[in-house]
């Protein structure tokens, strides 16, 4: 069975400088699908995420959201005598959309190290993310012209908060909430923005197992609950193979191996560049 | 070369007013460079040590006030320093920033107080206001005086950033200042010596600078130190180098630009030039870029 | 004991309690005789209403989307101008731009809507006229400030924290000098004062406007677009991530905070009976920056209370410290000057001991004050009682 696809990432390499930070990385999310992206610390996962979101223009490569290319590099100006990646020459468009565009397309995202709003409550923090779809202009906000929209955004966002059990916490600072709390938060919001492709950095770092063993089921009741795709990088292997149906695993900023949870763990690269050094 | 004798004055009045906008700018770069902080005040202390000279050269006689203008001037600085900026040295910011623009509130005030609003005259320094002949044109004898004591004190500064421990560990210091501090740096010396360094230069270059003006008035300094802090900017902050040529082309243009009849417009120029730069090349001449960690 | 009070009262209260100021402000201004000492009270009035506006205005920017910008000023001066330049009497132009042959504007808004109404409806219909035609270049001031925002906003607000402030310091004088230029003499009269230009003659014209303005930005503050705002303070990347564009929205921001530092300006414009370009340097800035900080970044609230506290000081109550005297007794040291002295000083303490500032970033709410009503007798009670505790407590422990 052949699935629509959601996310495509094409011959990605990004260069800082010297250093090759993601090395000509393709991977391919399709709907519906929890994907897995791993590898050891300094493998360039979230280099690959900030490419994808848009934060960072790569040096080369393309990257397509349901089929419409949101960024697009080649090496040029200074970098066209450092580049040490491949497939030069195969893109040929300079196409970088804002981050902000990117997640209007349907990609939202969470951070490893935790980016909430710290100065706004827990609910204001999700109603920032619904902020993007509203409808009403600034004057017509400013002046309350927009009840009904604002009302629902509110319900909306009640929702969300109960659904990760946060409804008690609406009025704290987004801050004042524990670890684990605040690590739901993001993902809350995340959610917000209505997005066909999730994309969770680390989201059980810091967690114990039973807390790990609650995300992954969260996680799987997200993609069946919200209709959408999801992109996690993890370091909990039991996550990662409990919920994932196929991995992709980084070494060193390129790909080394591509399978199933099956696959993967015996796999002897991954083996050797990664479960034979960490567990 | 008609041209040339007609506005060869303003050239050597850019050249002078150049080098002492460089030893303001010195100051705005290094600190900038380790605290990554505008030290709004700079400007002020400049103005400061000028209104010191005033009242000292009334009592004492030159060879003594003017020593003792730039000791009071790297106190003062060092003070600033201790009570104004260590203290937030945690704090966000826009604190520290926020501090430094109450330095300069409070040091515009105690001079307008001090003053009572009047302008001051500076006092004659005898040798330095000497009239000099060069090429057909008249002029002061600072004039020839600022562009050589200034780079004579550039070469001396960059030797000993390059070449002695403290220079070392300044320079430790400015690429992280964390890390640095973990090699067992003594961070706060360290600053205390850059604010030594860069206060002692801007007190020099009060002396050159107010003897080219007849007054100093509290408000003084704020237009000298914000063009400074431009040539910092222009140059790449943190770099001194790029600091010194930086007040050297705002010098030289701003005085190319009054002679050509434009005066009200020669403050203004030296926006427009911080305006382009930041635009074009937001890190400066030598300037180095920063990613953002994600 | 707790309840809290409905939305309904809460409105209730508010405009009552606005009521109650505009009145008091309204019967004082009629009773109290301009020469006794209470009529400082006044000035400090209409100049802290003034100040409220453009402290919030820059509020705004700083404390509620995060950009560090130090034009304040320019915006201000520029709607100074722009009110001066239209609103001086034909018959007086001819004095006021006497090195420019009279200026190049010949007409004054004010007075063509107060001849229009006066001609229709009399003597009072003169004076509804004039207000309604201060009105409109005032409005005209605040557009201008907003429209050159708008421009320099292009190029400035992709400029991280301290470059912004040191760039839209910078257009700020560039603004001055522009207003300066002789060439422009037949608009903006050069470098010499302009003046004669109608204004308003009673101290509820400034509060009633300052007013409005601000209970504007509140309502802005708190909409979708105010959290959009405290986003990009909080993290631009996440609020970029969370689909905020940034660029349009510090826009807004800058905009809208500029339009609010025009009208500010054309207020001030008003309450000084003339303007000239000189005062409005970035020392301006700083004062107002300041205030910000004493009344706590973040908080509309704290911005008025420390905008009414600074010209109260400065203006009023440390006014003894520049006589020469206190309690009787003589100093020598307290001479004019040293007033603002130890103002600064104050807000060096504030700013190093005291960063939060008055509110913090709190907003005053009726429930806040009912319960700290409500509670202060008890607490008075308890002052003691603690006390006591406490030193109770402490030598339990030993």
């Amino acid at each position: 069975m052949k699935r629509e696809n959601v996310l495509r990432v094409s011959d990605i390499t990004m260069q800082f400088g010297g250093v090759v930070a993601v090395d000509n990385l393709s991977l391919e999310v399709n709907k519906g699908e929890i994907i897995g992206l791993i590898g050891p610390n300094g493998a360039g996962k979230t280099t690959a995420f900030n490419v994808i979101t848009g934060v960072y223009a790569p040096t080369n490569g393309s990257v397509a959201i349901n089929g419409e290319t949101v960024v697009e590099n080649h090496p040029h100006g200074k970098m066209k005598t450092m580049y040490k990646g491949k497939n030069d020459g195969k893109y040929k468009d300079v196409k970088i959309l804002s981050p902000d565009r990117i997640t209007k397309l349907g990609v939202a995202r969470t951070f490893q190290n935790i980016r909430l709003f710290k100065g706004m409550s827990v609910f204001e923090n999700v109603l920032v993310a619904m902020h993007m779809n509203m409808e009403a202009g600034i004057f017509s906000a400013a002046f309350r012209r927009n009840r009904k929209e604002e009302e629902t955004m509110h319900e909306e966002a009640m929702k969300l908060l109960r659904m990760f059990d946060l409804e008690k916490n609406k009025d704290d600072l987004a801050t004042s909430l524990p670890y684990g709390k605040q690590r739901h938060l993001e993902i809350a919001r995340a959610l917000a923005t209505k997005p066909k492709l999730l994309l969770l950095d680390e989201p059980a770092a810091g967690m114990n197992p039973q807390e790990s063993d609650e995300l992954m089921h969260l996680v799987s009741k997200i993609r069946d609950d919200f209709d959408l795709s999801i992109l996690m990088i993890e370091h909990h292997m039991q996550v990662i193979m409990g919920v994932c149906e196929r991995i992709y695993v980084l070494d060193y900023g390129a790909l080394i191996a591509h399978g199933s949870p099956k696959e993967i763990q015996s796999d002897p690269r991954v083996i050797e560049a990664y479960l034979g050094v960490g567990e | 070369m008609n041209f040339m004798v007609e506005n060869l004055p303003y050239l050597l009045a850019g050249i002078s007013v150049g080098g002492q906008y460089a030893l303001i700018a010195i100051g705005y770069t290094m600190v900038y460079g380790i605290l990554r902080l505008i030290n709004f005040a700079h400007g002020d202390m400049f103005m400061v040590a000028g209104l010191m000279m005033v009242y000292l050269a009334a009592d004492l006689p030159l060879y003594l006030s003017v020593p003792v203008v730039i000791i009071l001037t790297v106190f003062l600085g060092v003070m600033i320093e201790k009570v104004a900026y260590r203290p937030l040295r945690t704090a966000p910011r826009m604190s520290i920033m926020i501090s430094a623009i109450g330095v300069s509130y409070l040091l515009q005030n105690a001079a307008l107080y001090a003053t009572g609003g009047l302008t001051q005259t500076y006092p004659d320094i005898p040798w330095l206001s000497q009239t000099v002949e060069i090429f057909g044109a008249n002029t002061k004898m600072v004039t020839v005086i600022t562009p050589v004591l200034t780079l004579i004190l550039v070469i001396g500064l960059v030797m000993l950033i390059k070449h002695t421990k403290i220079g070392m560990a300044m320079r430790a210091v400015s690429r992280d200042f964390e890390t640095s501090q973990l090699m067992g740096i003594d961070i706060n010396r360290i600053i205390t010596v850059t604010f030594i360094i860069g206060s002692f230069l801007a007190a020099i270059g009060s002396v050159l600078y107010f003897t080219n003006y007849t007054g100093v008035m509290p408000t003084s300094g704020a237009m000298p130190g914000l063009k400074a802090f431009v040539a910092a900017v222009f140059g790449g902050i943190g770099s001194i180098p790029g600091a010194v040529i930086g007040a050297f082309v705002i010098g030289i243009c701003e005085n190319i630009i009054k002679g050509l009849g434009w005066t009200t417009f020669s403050n203004a120029f030296t926006f427009v030039l911080l305006i382009v730069i930041l635009m074009v090349k937001p890190t400066g001449l030598f300037g180095e870029k920063n990613i953002d960690k994600v | 004991m707790n309840r809290e009070i409905s939305k309904k009262q809460r409105n209730i209260l508010t405009a009552s309690a606005c009521l109650i100021v505009l009145l008091l402000v309204y019967l004082g201004n009629m009773l109290i005789p301009p020469t006794s000492g209470m009529s400082m009270m006044f000035t400090v009035l209409e100049k802290g209403a003034i100040y409220a506006l453009v402290a919030v205005s820059m509020n705004l920017l700083n404390g509620f989307t995060g950009l560090f910008s130090l034009g304040q000023a320019g915006f201000m001066l520029i709607g100074a101008y722009t009110y001066a330049v239209l609103s001086i009497p034909a018959a007086s132009r001819d004095s006021v731009y006497q090195y420019f042959d009279g200026g190049l504007i010949k007409f004054s808004i004010p007075e063509i809507f107060s001849n229009a109404l006066g001609s229709m409806l009399g003597e009072t219909g003169a004076v509804i006229g004039e207000y309604i035609g201060m009105l409109i270049p005032m409005i005209l001031a605040g557009i201008l400030a907003a429209i050159v925002a708008f421009l320099i906003g292009i190029p400035v607000l992709r400029l991280k924290s301290d470059y912004l402030a040191i760039a839209t310091l910078g257009f700020a004088e560039i603004l001055r000098a522009f207003f300066q230029w002789n060439a422009l003499g037949s608009i903006t009269n050069g470098s010499n004062i302009l003046r004669s230009f109608s204004t308003y003659s009673t101290p509820l014209f400034p509060v009633i406007i300052s007013g409005i303005c601000i209970v504007f930005i509140i309502l802005l503050i708190n909409s979708s677009y105010g959290r959009a705002f405290k986003a990009i303070r909080d993290d631009e990347i996440a609020a970029e991530a969370m689909g905020v564009n940034l660029f349009r929205h510090k826009q807004w921001s800058f905009v809208i905070s500029s339009f609010f530092a025009g009208i500010g300006g054309a207020l001030l414009a008003m309450f000084q009976n003339s303007i000239a370009s000189t005062p409005f340097t970035s020392n301006m800035t700083y004062e107002l920056l300041l205030i910000v900080v004493i009344g706590g970044i973040g908080s509309v609230t704290g911005s008025i209370i420390g905008s009414f506290l600074f010209v109260a000081c400065s203006e009023w109550w440390l006014r003894f410290l520049d006589a020469g005297s206190f309690l009787g007794m003589d100093f020598a040291f307290m001479r004019p000057g040293f007033r603002k002295v130890v103002f600064a000083v104050i807000i060096m303490l504030i700013v190093l001991f005291y960063r939060q500032g008055i509110m913090g970033t709190k907003e005053f709410s009726w429930n806040g004050f009912i319960v700290f009503f409500r509670n202060l007798p008890l607490k008075i009670k308890n002052l003691g009682k603690k006390h006591k505790k406490n030193t109770d407590i402490e030598k339990e422990a030993r």
